[in-house]
């Protein structure tokens, strides 16, 4: 997976790829080269007094240093540019992506899950692009290069090799094997105290109404030592690696002197090639630690890569029809036996309905939690496909037309009022952003909102914070659908979005929305029967099937479960 | 609330910014180490002798190599004769070179290579490197327990810290925030301690011990290798600010992008609905860019640090070879010296580097240990001075008595002014009013979350303050819209307020509160474990499951939120039910929303912007014609016809 999604995306970037793996070799050949030509200085010039070549090699010695240098700048240049550019069109790619992803495909996945894939698991990607770019082309190089080098200096021994190399591979190993189990447990045990101080912020006031604080502390101290506990063993782990591994380097130089000097002084071998011999034997180690490094770093981005390919490989389960049919907008909804499931669900959520909703007509649909009202909502705009029966917009099925002209009809307030960071009025002007500040005005006020705004700083310029978190879930609730108002839709659609308001406010807004939305067809899916009592049909729901349709006092006369739901919010009395 | 958790996390996962005041919080940082400075002294005896066995390892291998050196050049001189007739030969044949570089050596002309010497030194060597290894290993080890326990220690004092602040702390700061700082400051802080304080003293040791050697060797080559060095740190040190910018910027622009991402993918249905795709898109895709261009300014600018250290490096290493080469020739110094000062050499860029990657992850860590200090530094609840000590008024039915209460959050704002009620054992006390009309202040009064500005209340007689805290906390029970259940079984859950009861008395409560019959639907019963969003439990259990909470801690006065939000009819006929219940012989306050309650109490207080505007009974507030008046028009009025 990980190398299907690299050489889809490295594609653009063969040309920078290439040259950066030739800069790259050619500067690891140089830097084995140079312990060559300084074993050259002490044989040819030191051993023999040869003062001149001593110099000429040291200019040649100095020239290729340059050169290596040189190339790496180069190579460092072209990997961070090629692996951050891979990885922006990554994000750019699952971006888009995602935005063409009906409800059904962003729910498969999960809104949380989408977000990740789509910052975290890229960036893992970057990361070991950039290591592997550079890493990864000069670990194999410089120990395989190494390797012949050392032989060639001295093939007897380089025997030697035989021993260092597996010692550290296997010691490297063993840590890392017994490290990465611990490691994740103490993430594990970071994660149990990050709740437990989550808990008790978030449940400060229960904490201190039920005098519990030392019982948290105890809570705490237990999650700490356990920590504390772990951590103390992988740190102490850590603390054994970097000195064997140095040990190790350091010992293969001290065997290299014994054996070495033995073939010296036997005359099978220059004193020169001796410290040549060192040095390599040090760069040999030092890339197989570097490659079990990244090697490391190869599960994660695996994972990741993975993940986004997941995202990628998904065809969105809605698209535009090949010839999409522009009715006119006269905002008549109909759902003619519509039945829907979610995939692997076996019972259906909404089971052959069959409703129209009229323009200048204000429905309401009401029923329990899991009645499916938000289903049939969320079918209008065509956020999901039905799975039998047929919804027609505008006399028109939805699945004939394109999603953007359907969409340009339709003025959605979602369960959960969600704002986007920027001001008041970059939120207004979300679906028509020509509209006049006295456009929004007036929207603010028939959402009730129009007090509040004006006395906050900045009034339509005043910041919202992602989400709308700096507002109170009520002002949420208003400023949704106040932004759903200044789009002037065929068609409003009011999911459950009045829950957050207190009663008088409710019924104020429900008052100005009449006026407002006059001609348009208004559909209001509530639990609160105060808030659709004066809705011109009320449409009742029960586990997937209408079960009534008819206005409030029709309906409380020949629907049982209508009835049932008014006696439990209101009392036996509402129903005289 | 809706404090989303994504957004805690996300929010809190950019690094922290720089620190302001870098030496005050590094002077504070550095006393919370007090009490292990007698270990820390201990790693750094242990280190410095490590260092020191490190540093005199290529020493003596150097001697190895000169002893090989002089086996080989004195295996070319014909045996038998002394030292000073060799020389004496060379000079007078012309070889008067060859003559200065071996005079100094000790040779014996022919004996070849002296293995037996050869072995010693090298066995030192062996034993030298192990020893530093050794030493190494026992620093790491104590460094390990220090820092653990120092942030075990600032962790405990952090949650203590917590216990103390008042609420009005946890009102005024965004649990985001406060939650950033207790946690991925301190494991930002405990990495940077962790990895840190090690490394930077072994680098800085290990600078030292080798500048030392290479003077000792050879202070000509010395002078060489400190031109070079300074050079070394300075390219580091100006590269690695300036990629440091740019680093930060990348983190930036990730968390703007990731802010986009994350908005964009949680409004998905509305930016399709509403038309924005396009726009959208293309303003992602210049975030991208953004994002795009300082990373990979970041990452070259990280990136050439190395290259170009390892360039001076090289460069010190040729200088070093030529000007060795010469002075070995000429006999001013030996092989093996110049063989170990090239060691040496090379044992400068690594504690270089560290050094300055080091600096990069300090000054994240300071600001992360100043934003846990400010965070400690939080003006904490008053301290309780009681002046005399009554005993905990503690039976049932408790009698709430405020007299001229005054309270304001803000001083230039009064909100309460002034207010008396007295509520005997068993009555009720309904609060209505619109939405963020302060029903949540008188709360807090009651059970001493915020304390009164003036006046008094009392407690079935006993002045709040004449009381600890937790007695008058003790005395209420709570059950708030705001549902809050914790990581741990069903039954911790229920029995959180008395976790001594039995499983009898759990059960018992559990049924009252209509607990039993889902908790037995679930495949572990009561030792179902929640997790702490508890996704397993529905909106409307989780109100019953703090019902059934209340009930079994039993106490006398009662504080209930009659609001309840996405729940089904049938479990709110429930709720409704189990509230009434556990009403029953309690003093209680209710945020009522429903007609029965509000009508049965026997005070109700008319709360609006903040403050109360009306009290008393039903028929008396409905004769007002107020606030009360239209508020019970509006709602319910439908129900009465």
């Amino acid at each position: 997976m990980l190398t299907r999604l690299l050489r889809t995306h490295l594609r653009p970037y063969r040309a920078q790829v290439l040259l950066l793996s030739v800069l790259l070799i050619a500067q690891t050949v140089g830097n084995l080269y140079l312990p060559n030509l300084n074993a050259d200085i002490i044989n040819g010039g030191v051993v023999t007094g040869n003062l001149h070549y001593i110099i000429r090699t040291g200019a040649w010695m100095i020239l290729l240093t340059l050169a290596i240098g040189l190339f790496a700048v180069i190579a460092v240049y072209w990997a961070s540019r090629v692996s951050m550019a891979t990885g922006a069109d990554l994000r750019h790619a699952v971006f888009t992506r995602v935005q063409s992803f009906s409800a059904r495909d962003v729910n498969h996945f999960g809104t949380a899950s989408l977000i990740t894939r789509n910052t975290n698991d890229i960036q893992q990607i970057q990361i070991f692009l950039q290591m592997a770019l550079t890493m990864m082309v000069i670990a194999p190089i410089m120990s395989v290069g190494g390797i012949v080098m050392a032989i060639h200096e001295g093939a007897k021994l380089s025997l030697l090799l035989l021993v260092s190399i597996p010692v550290m591979t296997t010691f490297i190993g063993v840590v890392m094997v017994r490290v990465i189990p611990l490691f994740r447990s103490m993430q594990a045990k970071i994660d149990r105290i990050n709740q437990v101080l989550r808990e008790q912020i978030t449940g400060v006031r229960v904490i201190r109404a039920f005098v519990r604080n030392e019982a948290e502390a105890d809570r705490f101290e237990r999650a700490n030592a356990d920590l504390t506990d772990t951590a103390l063993r992988v740190n102490r782990i850590f603390a054994l690696t970097m000195p064997i591994m140095m040990m190790i380097l350091n010992l293969s130089s001290v065997a290299v002197l014994w054996f070495g000097g033995r073939f010296v002084s036997e005359g099978s071998m220059p004193i020169g090639n001796l410290t040549a011999f060192l040095t390599y034997i040090l760069q040999i180690l030092t890339s197989v630690m570097m490659a079990v490094m990244v090697t490391i770093l190869v599960p994660r981005a695996a994972a990741s890569a993975e993940r986004i390919a997941e995202v990628l490989d998904t065809v969105p389960s809605i698209s535009d029809p090949a010839a999409p049919l522009t009715p006119t907008p006269t905002g008549s909804v109909r759902l003619s036996g519509v039945s829907f499931a979610y995939p692997g669900s076996e019972r259906p959520v909404l089971d052959e309905v069959t409703v129209d909703f009229e323009p200048g007509v204000t429905s309401a649909i009401i029923g329990g939690t899991g009645s499916g009202k938000t289903t049939l909502v969320a079918l209008i705009p065509r956020l999901f496909d039905v799975t039998a029966g047929a919804v027609e917009v505008h006399g028109v099925d939805v699945r004939e037309q394109s999603q953007e002209s359907l969409w340009s009809s339709i003025g959605l307030v979602p369960q959960t009022a969600y704002l986007f960071s920027g001001t008041i009025a970059s939120n207004l002007r979300f679906a028509r952003p020509d509209a006049t500040d006295a456009e929004l005005w007036r929207a603010l006020e028939v959402a009730q909102a129009r007090d509040f705004v004006a006395t906050m700083p900045g009034g339509l310029d005043a910041p919202i914070d992602q989400g709308g978190t700096n507002v109170s879930g009520g002002q949420r609730q208003r400023l949704a659908i106040a932004r759903a108002l200044v789009k002037r839709p065929r068609i409003y659609l009011f999911d459950d979005c009045f829950s957050a308001l207190d009663a008088a406010t409710d019924s104020r807004l429900r008052e100005a929305l009449r006026e407002q939305t006059a001609d348009a067809t208004v559909i209001i899916v509530a639990q609160r029967v105060s808030t659709i009592m004066h809705a011109d049909r009320v449409v009742v729901l029960d586990d997937g099937r209408v079960v009534g349709v008819g206005t409030h006092d029709e309906l409380v006369e020949s629907c049982e479960s209508y009835r049932e739901i008014v006696t439990s919010q209101l009392g036996e009395g509402a129903l005289k | 609330m809706t404090m989303g958790p994504m957004r805690a996390m996300h929010g809190a996962a950019a690094p922290p910014r720089t620190s302001k005041d870098v030496r005050s919080t590094l002077r504070r940082l550095l006393r919370r180490l007090r009490p292990e400075r007698w270990r820390l002294l201990g790693a750094l005896v242990l280190g410095v002798t490590s260092v020191a066995f490190m540093v005199s390892g290529p020493q003596i291998l150097g001697n190895a190599t000169n002893v090989l050196f002089d086996g080989i050049i004195a295996k070319r001189l014909p045996a038998g004769y002394t030292m000073a007739q060799t020389l004496h030969y060379l000079r007078s044949h012309g070889h008067a070179q060859t003559a200065a570089m071996i005079a100094g050596l000790h040779l014996t002309p022919g004996a070849g290579v002296n293995i037996t010497r050869m072995g010693v030194i090298l066995g030192v060597a062996a034993l030298v490197y192990l020893g530093g290894a050794g030493f190494s290993y026992l620093q790491g080890f104590t460094m390990a327990g220090v820092t653990q326990r120092t942030m075990s220690g600032l962790r405990r004092e952090v949650e203590a810290k917590m216990s103390r602040l008042p609420l009005r702390y946890f009102d005024s700061h965004p649990h985001g925030d406060v939650l950033s700082r207790v946690t991925n400051d301190i494991d930002n802080l405990t990495t940077t301690i962790q990895q840190g304080l090690s490394q930077l003293l072994t680098s800085f040791l290990t600078i030292i011990g080798v500048l030392s050697m290479m003077l000792w060797i050879s202070p000509l080559l010395a002078v060489v290798a400190i031109v070079t060095i300074p050079l070394a740190f300075v390219i580091t040190f100006v590269i690695a600010r300036r990629s440091q910018v740019q680093f930060a910027a990348q983190w930036r622009q990730t968390g703007t992008l990731n802010g986009l991402v994350e908005e964009t993918h949680s409004g998905h249905e509305l930016v399709q609905v509403f038309g924005r795709r396009e726009a959208t898109i293309d303003e992602f895709n210049d975030q991208n860019h953004r994002l795009y261009r300082s990373s990979f300014r970041a990452q070259f600018l990280s990136g050439i640090v190395q290259p170009s250290v390892q360039f001076i490096s090289n460069v010190n290493y040729v200088v070093i070879a030529v000007v060795g080469g010469y002075r070995v020739a000429t006999g001013l110094l030996s092989l093996g010296a110049v063989t170990a000062f090239i060691q040496y050499s090379r044992q400068f860029t690594m504690p270089i580097m560290q050094i300055a990657g080091q600096m990069n992850l300090l000054q994240s860590g300071l600001a992360s240990a100043e934003r846990v200090f400010e965070f400690l530094d939080a003006d904490e609840e008053s301290p309780e001075v009681l002046t005399s000590n009554v005993a905990p008024p503690h039976e049932r039915g408790g009698r709430v008595t405020l007299e001229h209460v005054s309270f304001r959050y803000e001083p230039e704002h009064p909100l309460i002014d002034d207010f008396s009620l007295d509520v005997a054992p068993g009555e009720t006390v309904a609060l209505v009013g619109p939405t963020g009309a302060g029903k949540t202040t008188v709360v807090n009064l009651l059970v001493r979350f915020y304390e009164i500005d003036g006046g008094r209340i009392l407690l079935n007689g006993v002045d709040y303050r004449d009381l600890r805290r937790d007695e008058v906390r003790r005395a209420f029970g709570m059950v708030l819209q705001d549902t809050w259940v914790f990581a741990g079984t069903i039954r911790d859950n229920i029995a959180y307020g008395r976790p001594e009861a039995s499983d009898d008395e759990v059960i018992e409560a559990a049924r009252a509160a209509h607990v039993d019959n889902f908790v037995r639907t679930l495949p572990d019963g009561y030792d179902t474990l929640l997790d702490d969003e508890a996704s397993n439990l529905s909106s409307g259990q989780k109100q019953l499951l703090t019902i059934a909470r209340a009930f079994l801690a039993d106490q006398s006065v009662l504080i209930l939120d009659e609001a309840t939000s996405n729940v089904d009819t049938r479990t709110e006929v429930l709720i409704q039910e189990a509230m009434a219940r556990l009403r029953e012989g309690r003093t209680s306050f209710v945020i009522a929303h429903r007609l029965s309650t509000i009508r049965h109490a026997n005070v109700i207080l008319v709360m609006d912007h903040g403050r109360i505007v009306e009290q008393g009974g039903h028929d008396e507030l409905m004769a007002n014609q107020g606030l009360y008046y239209t508020l019970y028009n509006s709602q319910f009025a439908g129900a009465t016809t």
